[in-house]
């Protein structure tokens, strides 16, 4: 009853706030929607029993990429109003569209659950008295190793990516030089003045 | 006990949501990518929703890849979106073509 509860309510939640996303007004707006989102389809995954993964969407999703968007929507110094120009006309043929691809969807998944499509065996089953954070930990260290290893890879390159594009070095900035620092010797800056003869002073 | 067949109409439901978005911000970049990831998400709650009613783990180290991929292309988009906002001044999508190559 609770579950049945539970589901209904992220459910509800998770659809609402995705359609609050598309229509706020205002995009910081639509980041904090997103967020909600993503809390809700967490929960909707806990109740399947897939916590790491409903873990990963908070961390991932929630903690990474969403502050990601929240940065860059405040600290672009964009005009928002004038992008909504074209909202009402492209309003009655994506609804049309949508309709269509929604119905579609939900049309096939009834005629999935009417039976006909065989699905195969399961391949890698949760084992007996395992919780589901072991059971995946020990498939991707294990037969998945390789393509986690390129999940990684994958991740490194859109860092760098990211880091290569956005770089830039600006000039007249006092920034420290330690290449020109190492290479400086005693002799460049300092002058011996002990054989100076007294009350003539240094030359600088 | 809720069925997978509830999953699945709330994820495409999800998804068509996504879908929308892109149709409806033509214009602003920014809602578009919230968009994308409206519907990498869609498809996560689906892939998580069948390994749990198949019993095989094997969904939820895809939905895993899935994040990751989604992961950097926020990154990526949004750090276009920034160099290309520093060069212009806007980020309006209507004069992305103006680049030509």
């Amino acid at each position: 009853m609770i579950q049945t509860i539970a589901f209904y309510l992220f459910a509800t939640l998770v659809i609402a706030s995705g359609a609050l996303t598309i229509l706020a007004r205002n995009p910081v707006h639509s980041v904090l929607w997103l967020i909600l989102a993503f809390f809700n389809a967490a929960g909707l995954m806990v109740l399947v029993g897939a916590e790491f993964i409903a873990m990963l969407l908070v961390i991932v999703y929630v903690g990474a990429v969403a502050v990601l968007f929240l940065f860059v929507v405040m600290m672009l110094d964009i005009d928002f109003s004038e992008m909504r120009a074209g909202f009402g006309r492209y309003l009655p043929f994506g609804v049309l569209l949508v309709v269509v691809l929604a119905a579609e969807i939900i049309f096939a998944v009834g005629a999935w659950s009417a039976g006909g499509i065989g699905l195969g065996a399961a391949t890698s089953p949760t084992p007996e008295g395992m919780s589901n954070i072991q059971a995946l930990g020990t498939l991707l260290y294990t037969r998945y190793l390789y393509i986690f290893e390129a999940a990684g890879l994958v991740l490194l390159v859109a860092m760098i990516g990211a880091i290569v594009l956005t770089h830039r070095t600006r000039g007249g900035v006092r920034a420290q030089n330690i290449r020109r620092q190492n290479q400086r010797r005693p002799q460049d800056a300092v002058r011996n003045v002990v054989d100076q003869p007294s009350g003539e002073g240094v030359t600088l | 006990m809720i069925g997978i067949q509830h999953f699945l109409v709330v994820s495409a439901i999800l998804f068509a949501m996504g879908v929308f978005g892109i149709f409806l911000n033509r214009k602003n970049i920014i809602i578009i990518l919230m968009a994308i990831e409206l519907i990498l998400l869609s498809v996560n709650i689906n892939l998580v929703a069948f390994s749990a009613y198949l019993g095989d783990l094997v969904g939820q180290v895809f939905a895993m890849f899935v994040l990751t991929v989604a992961a950097g292309e926020a990154a990526i988009g949004l750090a276009i979106l920034v160099i290309y906002f520093r060069g212009r001044g806007t980020i309006l999508v209507d004069d992305v073509n103006r680049m030509k190559g």
